[in-house]
């Protein structure tokens, strides 16, 4: 075992090239690498708690989906059986299904008829509709079918990440990484983003603006007892504490999605307020209301939120308009990008978020760093007087240990977290383990006598059974941490498990190696251990 | 000329390990009660990545107010607040729940423009906001990657020795983890999921003591047929006692480093990884070796196929 094969030197030597190539960039600054080929200046990807930034786990309220998706369902059915001219009763959402009784019997059949063409073909199958409609005498029920529920609330989440994607590239954030976690889930992260109150306005928001009419024909005593048009809903103002609330109709005249542009300007009065531009078809759908309805009141509305409620002076045909209420620059620009990045389809809710401050994350990579150093220079020390020339061996060996494990974790992109580098500093503390457990064999083969030769040969191949199966313990822990952990348990597992195979290639080929060398050119009498 | 090489002890000693295992076995299962106790009385002081809520650092300009700041937070009507110092005296640490019907996003917001108003100069160098659904999934996926991870170390060890070996590593991994979760109780050091990382290390670390035992072990059962199990057990642990300190120190030494200058937000991680060191190393010894001695090897029918290079003899 002990004479050097050839193939052994190459992959030693090849290893160590390796690992001092991928290493170096993390050393040297970035002026002397920016000319270097993209692969070999890349640095070590440090995770958000050693860099600073945000980490923000984002989920798309389905149920909010699903229950908007009945409440659309509702208006579909008043509008269809109006049209139909059908009369009704205790049109409603229950137990996750709409209901309407058919007030005439003898009409009941054509309601069924005008409400089953609601359903849709389920997307992305051959057959099937999304929704079923059953009728028991008056009574039609119309239920959402669970597989359209699901294709619908994954659309959501797809959309959403794309929704969340703009508006952070527009809101200037570096290098954001954003995906998708699970079902519904979606994470991002934004290093250097230490202040993510901004980020997480942006994204937490909606931003589905709706231009309603108001209904100025009920008394206000009415809507003050609660009796409401069924066609007709009361929302907040907040900004306008003299009318704090406003009943407007349900029927939405025209969408946020109709917009083709929006930016922040200032009004006359030079307020803050956000102008818009709709594109064809919003022009014409606005235009035409309000040329119907000069004089009367329309409300602009942003997540069930009246912004304000003008009323209509003239007819607005160009497809452009302002929108005030109350804003500061500020909360005007950052509406105007929301516009234009386009409404969430379902709310999103902050499950999780973890921000680090670029300054802790620098004390943080001085403090890992720093115990990476000592913890290093203890081993070294330690071995070296315990083992005398071959601690020497098997020091060298460590420091081609750390350069790979450096160089992988480099060439791999894989994220370096806090809790990776303690990973980092127990594996060179197991991989010394592999050596001492070689020497130990070789003074024990020594002591009963056996020739050098003999005495190295034998310490590698007898000490090789423990350190294999102490070894398999460690990776078995180290890929179910991987597998199973979450984000800084994650890097912790792939530190340990890189660290198992590197250290078993250091601890066994290199020290081998190298003691092989020092044998040929020393011939010893005697193991100097 | 010799480098003076350091030997711990002489080439070769005598010791009698076994005769001490009674009262191991003692001290043991008291700690071991112990621990128990301190975690049913006292409990795991649950880290926000379990328990929930938000969790804030912030560095003021002088000796961060402690007391003012639990005041502010109680004012602001946040639930639950704590406050402590967290490393340098200018550091502090706020803990939180955010009040009924309050999104934790508001809450945070709340609090930044509260503080910023009545401590200037307050920095807030890390914010970690756990909701509740998220934190019971976590507590969830690290108690079940533990629970694998485990198993799998025993099916290897299980497959890879004998069954009484096998055994002997469940109960000695099991009385690894009673003591690390009671020392974490007893000092109500923080618990989060990095120290699920570092419970999975200390029990990777502490498996790796054992294969090296029992390796030992079962290479002297086959040399030493005749002589008594308890005999061939000192005399297993004798040759390795070189390999134990050497290897234990070395960990040890690596870690200490990290241990007091990785900061407060590397401590638990790395407390646990040296507390582990320490109990792997003892629990071979003293709970996986006796554990065997006392059920018997079966020595007739040879060990499970060891790799082959292992018996092949010069």
């Amino acid at each position: 075992m002990i004479q050097l094969r050839r193939w052994k030197v190459v992959l030693v030597v090849l290893a160590t090239l390796f690992g001092i190539v991928f290493t170096l960039p993390n050393l040297l600054p970035a002026s002397v690498t920016q000319s270097w080929p993209a692969i070999l200046s890349q640095k070590l990807n440090l995770g958000l708690d050693l860099q600073g930034g945000s980490y923000l786990l984002l989920e798309v309220d389905t149920a909010a989906l699903q229950k908007e998706t009945l409440n659309n369902l509702v208006e579909d059915v008043r509008r269809d059986l109006q049209t139909a001219q059908i009369p009704f009763t205790g049109l409603a959402v229950a137990n996750g299904a709409v209901g309407v009784r058919i007030t005439d019997p003898s009409q009941a059949p054509a309601a069924y008829n005008t409400l089953a063409k609601l359903a849709q073909p389920l997307p992305g199958a051959a057959t099937g509709r999304d929704l079923t409609v059953t009728r028991s005498d008056q009574i039609i029920t119309l239920t959402p079918v669970p597989e359209a529920q699901k294709a619908a609330a994954a659309k959501a989440v797809d959309q959403s990440i794309e929704i969340v994607r703009r508006r952070i590239d527009q809101l200037g954030t570096r290098e954001p990484t954003i995906v998708r976690q699970g079902a519904d889930r979606i994470v991002v992260q934004a290093p250097g983003e230490s202040d993510p109150e901004r980020l997480k306005r942006v994204i937490g928001q909606t931003a589905k603006l709706t231009f309603q009419m108001l209904d100025e024909t009920v008394p206000p005593d009415q809507v003050a007892a609660g009796r409401i048009p069924p066609q007709d809903e009361l929302l907040d103002q907040p900004n306008t504490p003299s009318e704090p609330k406003v009943l407007v109709q349900r029927r939405v005249l025209v969408s946020g999605d109709q917009l083709v542009t929006a930016g922040a300007s200032f009004d006359q009065y030079n307020r803050p307020v956000v102008s818009f531009r709709f594109n064809g078809v919003g022009a014409r759908r606005f235009g035409d209301a309000t040329t119907q309805n000069v004089k009367r009141r329309f409300a602009i509305v942003l997540d069930g939120k009246v912004l304000s409620a003008p009323v209509i002076n003239e007819p607005i045909t160009g497809g452009s308009g302002q929108i005030s209420g109350n804003f500061t620059t500020e909360s005007a620009n950052d509406l105007a990008l929301l516009l234009r990045a386009g409404a969430l389809p379902a709310p999103l809710k902050v499950e999780e978020q973890r921000t680090v401050g670029a300054e802790l994350g620098a004390d943080s990579v001085r403090a890992g760093a720093f115990s990476l150093g000592i913890g290093a220079v203890a081993i070294f020390i330690f071995i070296i007087l315990a083992y005398g020339l071959f601690g020497v061996f098997a020091a060298i060996a460590l420091v081609v240990n750390v350069l790979m494990l450096v160089a992988t974790l480099t060439a791999t992109q894989a994220t370096l977290t806090l809790p990776g580098i303690a990973g980092l500093i127990l594996t060179l503390a197991v991989a010394v383990d592999a050596n001492v457990l070689i020497y130990e064999r070789m003074r024990d083969e020594a002591r009963e006598g056996r020739p050098p030769l003999m005495a190295l040969d034998n310490g590698y191949r007898r000490a090789m059974v423990s350190i294999f199966d102490a070894n398999v313990t460690t990776l078995i822990s180290a890929v179910i941490m991987f597998s199973l952990g979450a984000g800084p348990v994650k890097g912790f597992a792939w530190t340990l498990g890189v660290g198992v195979l590197t250290s078993l290639f250091t601890a066994l080929l290199i020290t081998q190696v190298l003691i092989g060398w020092w044998f040929k050119a020393t011939r010893p009498k005697q193991l100097p251990i | 000329m010799r480098w003076p090489l350091i030997r711990f002890l002489p080439s070769h000693t005598h010791f009698d390990f076994v005769k001490w295992a009674p009262f191991a076995a003692v001290l043991s299962t008291l700690c071991i009660v112990g621990s128990i106790f301190s975690f049913v009385t006292h409990g795991l002081n649950l880290g926000i990545d379990f328990a929930g809520g938000t969790m804030i650092e912030v560095v003021t300009p002088g000796a961060a107010p402690l007391a003012a700041l639990r005041t502010d937070l109680l004012q602001i009507g946040v639930h639950d607040p704590q406050v402590q110092g967290f490393g340098a005296p200018n550091s502090a640490l706020l803990r939180f729940k955010p009040a009924e019907n309050v999104s934790a996003v508001d809450s945070v917001a709340l609090v930044r423009q509260r503080l910023s108003a009545r401590v200037p100069g307050i920095q807030f160098k890390s914010i970690t906001v756990v909701g509740p659904k998220v934190s019971g999934e976590l507590f969830r996926s690290g108690f079940i990657a533990l629970a694998i991870a485990i198993g799998l170390m025993l099916l290897y060890i299980w497959f890879r020795f004998q069954l009484q070996f096998g055994f002997g590593a469940v109960v000695a991994i099991a009385h690894d983890i009673f003591l690390t979760i009671g020392v974490l109780s007893v000092l109500q050091i923080e618990f989060s999921m990095t120290s699920i990382a570092a419970l999975l290390t200390v029990i990777g670390y502490s498996m790796n003591e054992k294969v090296i035992t029992f390796d030992r072990l079962r290479e002297n059962l086959g040399k030493y047929r005749k002589t008594p199990l308890r005999e061939v057990i000192n005399l297993s642990e004798n040759e390795r006692l070189s390999r134990t300190m050497i290897t234990g120190t070395t960990a040890i030494l690596a870690l200490v480093g990290a241990l007091f200058l990785g900061g407060p937000a590397l401590f638990p991680l790395v407390f646990t990884m040296v507390f582990g060191i320490i109990i792997g190393t003892y629990s071979s010894i003293y709970v996986a070796l006796p554990v065997i001695l006392l059920w018997g090897v079966n020595r007739d029918a040879g060990e499970a196929a060891p790799l082959k290079s292992a018996t092949q003899r010069p």
